[in-house]
């Protein structure tokens, strides 16, 4: 469990990486908080031979909220969602949703852009991030290019990002005062990746759902958004009735893998039981 | 005052705590050199080549082996319970004609730090040619190495346990009760992973082998052996040592390379295994299947047992021989009368990692079979689990009980116990109708709440002998040497106490020296429970030899008798008052005629036999499979307790790794016999998150006549029947009697009970 050799760039400023993410593209990797990149290294599943370390690019690490949404920088920890980044119900959200994800001293390391980067189906971000529309801002030498969240994962550890571009910063539109969210996941232990989860949110008016965000994760081989079953329920009240039905139709979408942890069929009933716990915590 | 019995802290703590600790990787020696293994990518097949030169060409690499370079080594030899028919299936330092498992060692690169090492080892190709995988214990034995031993097949052994009239229980019977169960693969997974730092001495021309742990002296001997050393000329050492659990200490392929590496290179050689390659390297255990079938009377009494099981070994049978399925042969009846038994242990061989003794060897497995099985009588005769343990207990009166079968070389007696007595007082504790009358009203509010318990016996204190040196300096300083071993149970501690409560001299200035082959001549080490009573004997042995050497010449000097002397706070003082010396000043007086030492010897042809009740409540949420421990309760009664703080610590540990094998833990592996659980990511261990506060019953009803302490072991008690007891209270909470048949007991077993099997 010792990395095979590599060299080691620690550059200061985000047009330096830019430069040798240009120079070494597929030779190389960003190193960021470590916390899958590292451990993928040690069992000699990863060999870069070039690692470029970008913790001491400070204008990386950021994360504030605008008009336009939240701005998230490559750097920031997921520890930093422990307390709520912004007013609101997605500083409320994220904050609930940072708790599920592994253990305390891996979230004071790990990133919410890395986890976005490595792009493993069981990852929480990856499913908030697909739920609530995010754009993915990629940076490299050539320029910058925003990636909407859905062309952005390609399947199991892949993305749309080139050889040469850093994922520099993911944006989040805001989310006013009237939504309201769920969140719901199922794993062995404390902290291990999902067997199932679910991400919900609704805009309500007077009873009814105007609008709504529905998603899964854990299932396949990427996190998927239920748009389908988001104008189901857009029109109508978030009823327990409504639920079950949203529930049912969620089991019926998804066609989940199996592995050591869990049969397709268990994970599917998973995923409706995890579906119908965000929507019923969302309309409570 | 009294020093047994109190909960003294530990002793040993002092360096842990400060983290300056020594463990096996904080060994180093100038010069070292960095061992790394190479091994088998596949579980079975032939081996037509192993190429070197490329990985040998590295910078940095020092030797590269395979079989044919160390082929004067003989193969590693059985520490316990070996038969001759064992001897073909033992396993080689290095793999020769046939790999049997991923993670078979293949070769060995020796280099000048652990990164060329892992490089270079990356670079050795095994040519090797895939044979199919033999993967299931219970199918008809295969070849175990095709051509190379012609006709043998991977039944090694079948063991057979048998007394009363078996028929004519049968015969006798209302009723017949059959059950099938399984325990899963999982293994003790310490937190320090196994180490090796060979260094030669070529001024004295002895070899030290750091990073020993549970049997140094009998590994000293089985090292020197296979290397031709005589005697004197190989010390093992051990330092700090982070858990044991059986697996650890045990003599490996890994060990013995090292000593050969650094006697063939003259220079030290450090090997620190990694988290993969203990997962697929150090022994597994459980991995069981029994058959048992019970002729039972209208009352649920069990007339008589048959029991058919079997041990999938794995690839080889390595040094603990037959011992799991010989104790699981022997335990299977526990604290039952049951007066007719005969059981079939089948050892089968398949092409994973070789299996040995883990925490409970034979016990936690055939718990769970034997309460699984009552849980069954209960059922199909409408009686209560409770009540039909009570009418099978063995009473109070009956003992000794000797059950009429060996285990270990030793006769099964039970040398004192109170089952039903130990049963009742956990009831009580739990208020248990008023608990099933809480848990019926919760169910009928619709939660899954169930409750169940599970009785057992255990073993401990296996002989045949231990021997202990004392010693008081000048200063009035005590050290104690023995040849046990600690793996971090609080050895230091617990024979301190002995001491200090048999010589009256306060705690802190006694000193333990465990684990050194070089301090003491004979050791038989840390494992079954044996070290409190065995060492913990001898301590006091020793003890009471060194007070009455002490006694003897203080009444020289004081011009009395030694009867009119006593010691306290470490002196000897007159019981009428008055005159006084320190220990120390009578150490002086005696050094020219030996010292103030004592030496003590205990030797024991038969076990003790403590024995303990686990209850457990638990919560399933029927939507994610998801299984909440409500509460965990461990009855255990230890005869005498030393240190009731280590015991419950000991109870409490034990309990946490029972949840992760009835619960978590599993070495799963594909059709190809690739292991799947190779890592922390997949083998799931339990963190404090998922093991509740465990409630510990200690009691000291029935102290052991066997031993002048009246002690009885404390280190399995914890994880013996926690597989039995949640399996219980999960079929309770499912309301589906006799559901759960299988460990681990994982959320896609439970949605395949609760949804039907796969389509």
């Amino acid at each position: 469990m010792k990395p095979a050799a590599f060299d080691y760039f620690r550059p200061a400023s985000l047009s330096d990486a830019l430069a040798l993410l240009a120079k070494y593209k597929d030779d190389c990797k960003i190193l960021a908080g470590g916390q899958s990149l590292v451990p993928a290294m040690n069992f000699r599943l990863a060999r870069p031979a070039i690692l470029i370390d970008i913790n001491d690019i400070a204008e990386l690490d950021y994360v504030h909220a605008d008009d336009r949404g939240l701005h998230i920088g490559a750097l920031t920890r997921h520890a930093a969602f422990h307390r709520r980044v912004v007013d609101g119900p997605l500083g409320a959200l994220f904050s609930a949703v940072a708790r599920h994800i592994a253990h305390y001293p891996i979230r004071q390391r790990g990133t919410f852009a890395g986890s976005l980067a490595h792009a493993d189906p069981a990852s929480e971000w990856c499913l908030l991030a697909t739920t609530l529309d995010a754009t993915v801002v990629a940076k490299s030498a050539r320029g910058e290019r925003a990636i909407a969240i859905g062309d952005f994962f390609n399947g199991t550890f892949s993305t749309d990002l080139e050889p040469d571009e850093l994922l520099a910063e993911v944006h989040l539109p805001p989310m006013g005062q009237g939504w309201r969210t769920g969140f719901y996941e199922f794993s062995r232990r404390a902290g291990d990746f999902a067997l199932g989860m679910a991400l919900a949110a609704l805009r309500i008016e007077a009873g009814v759902v105007r609008e709504a965000r529905l998603g899964v994760g854990g299932v396949s081989d990427r996190a998927i958004r239920l748009r389908k079953l988001e104008e189901r329920l857009v029109g109508g009240a978030a009823s327990q009735e409504m639920i079950d039905t949203i529930a049912r139709e969620a089991w019926a979408s998804v066609s989940p893998i199996g592995d050591i942890h869990a049969t397709p069929e268990y994970r599917r009933d998973l995923v409706a039981t995890a579906v119908k716990r965000a929507l019923t915590e969302a309309a409570a | 005052m009294s020093h047994i019995g109190r909960s003294f802290r530990r002793i040993e703590d002092g360096p842990l705590l400060l983290g300056k600790g020594s463990f096996a990787a904080d060994c180093n020696a100038p010069g070292q050199l960095h061992m790394r293994v190479v091994r088998s990518p596949v579980a079975f097949g032939r081996i037509l080549g192993v190429e070197t030169a490329e990985a040998a060409a590295l910078e940095g690499v020092v030797a590269i082996w395979t079989t044919d370079d160390v082929a004067e080594l003989p193969p590693i030899d059985f520490r316990q319970m070996g038969l001759e028919a064992l001897a073909p299936y033992r396993q080689w330092v290095l793999a020769r004609d046939y790999v049997r498992y991923v993670g078979d060692p293949v070769a060995v690169v020796v280099a000048v730090d652990p990164y060329v090492a892992e490089d270079a080892a990356d670079l050795v190709f095994c040519d090797i040619e895939e044979l199919a995988p033999q993967l299931d214990a219970t199918a008809a034995p295969s070849a175990f190495m095709p051509d190379i031993h012609p006709g043998l097949l991977s039944e090694p052994a079948v063991l057979r346990r048998a007394y009363g009239d078996v028929d004519a229980a049968f015969a006798a019977a209302d009723k017949i009760v059959a059950l099938e169960v399984k325990v899963g693969r999982h293994t003790g997974v310490p937190l320090e992973t196994r180490g090796a730092l060979g260094v030669y001495d070529a001024d004295k021309d002895v070899l030290t082998l750091y990073g020993a742990a549970k049997v140094p002296h009998y590994n000293r001997d089985a090292i020197s052996r296979m290397l031709g050393l005589g005697e004197g000329r190989l010390h093992l050492s051990e330092g700090h040592v982070g858990g044991g659990f059986g697996i650890r200490g045990e003599l490996y392929p890994e060990d013995v390379l090292v000593c050969a590496a650094a006697l063939r290179l003259r220079r030290p050689v450090k090997w620190i295994e990694d988290r993969k390659e203990h997962l697929l390297a150090a022994n597994h255990s459980r991995d069981q299947v029994y058959r048992l079938r019970a002729a039972v009377d209208r009352r649920g009494f069990i007339l008589g047992l048959e029991a058919e099981f079997f041990t999938d070994q794995g690839a080889y049978v390595r040094t603990h021989g037959t011992t799991v399925t010989d104790l699981s042969a022997a335990m299977l009846p526990g604290p039952y009368v049951i007066p007719a038994y005969a059981a079939v242990g089948h050892i089968r061989l398949t092409n994973k990692t070789p299996a040995g003794t883990y925490r409970a060897p034979g016990r936690y497995e055939s718990t769970f079979a034997r309460e699984r099985l009552i849980d069954k009588i209960a059922t199909e005769l409408d009686l209560s689990p409770v009540e039909v343990r009570r009418v099978n207990f063995i009473a109070a009166e009956a003992m000794p009980f000797d059950r009429g079968i060996k285990t270990l070389g030793t006769g099964v007696v039970y040398d004192s116990g109170q089952y039903r007595d130990l049963l009742e007082r956990v009831l009580d504790r739990l208020s248990y109708n008023q608990l099933q009358d809480e848990l019926a009203a919760r169910r009928d509010r619709g939660e899954l709440v169930g409750f169940g318990v599970a009785c057992f016996v255990e073993k401990s204190g296996l002989g045949p002998q231990d021997l202990v040196r004392i010693t008081v300096d000048g200063r009035g300083t005590v050290e104690i040497v023995t040849g046990v071993a600690s793996v971090g149970q609080g050895v230091e501690t617990v024979l301190a106490q002995i001491c200090a409560e048999t010589i009256g001299i306060p705690i802190e200035r006694i000193n333990v020296i465990h684990g050194q082959t070089d301090r003491i001549e004979i050791g038989f080490g840390a494992f079954a429970s044996r070290v409190t009573v065995m060492a913990g004997s001898a301590v006091k042995i020793a003890s009471e030899a060194l007070r009455d050497r002490a006694l003897e010449a203080a009444a020289g000097l004081l011009q009395t008798t030694p009867d009119a002397l006593k010691l306290s706070d470490g002196m000897v003082e007159a019981v009428s008052g008055g005159a006084s010396l320190p220990l120390g000043e009578i150490a002086l007086h005696l050094k020219d005629s030996g010292g103030l030492t004592g030496e003590g010897r205990f030797v024991a042809g038969h076990m003790t036999y403590p024995y303990g009740v686990h209850a457990a409540q638990v919560k399933v949420d029927p939507s994610t499979c998801g299984i909440t421990i409500e509460r965990y309760l461990v009855g255990y009664d230890v005869g005498r307790a030393v240190n009731p703080m280590l015991i419950e610590g000991q109870i409490v540990g034990g309990a946490a790794q029972g949840i992760g094998g009835a619960l978590l833990e599993e070495f799963v592996y594909d059709e190809n016999g690739q292991p799947l659980a190779a890592s922390f990511a997949d083998y799931l261990m339990p963190t404090c998150h998922e093991v509740p506060e465990i409630e510990v019953l200690l009691r000291e009803d029935a102290p052991s006549p066997l031993n002048p302490l009246g002690v009885k072991g404390a280190g399995e008690a914890g994880i013996n029947a926690v597989g039995a007891a949640l399996a219980a209270a999960i079929d309770a909470a499912l309301q589906k009697p006799g559901a759960v048949t299988q460990l681990p007991i994982t959320p896609a077993r439970l949605h395949e009970i609760l949804r039907g099997p796969r389509s």
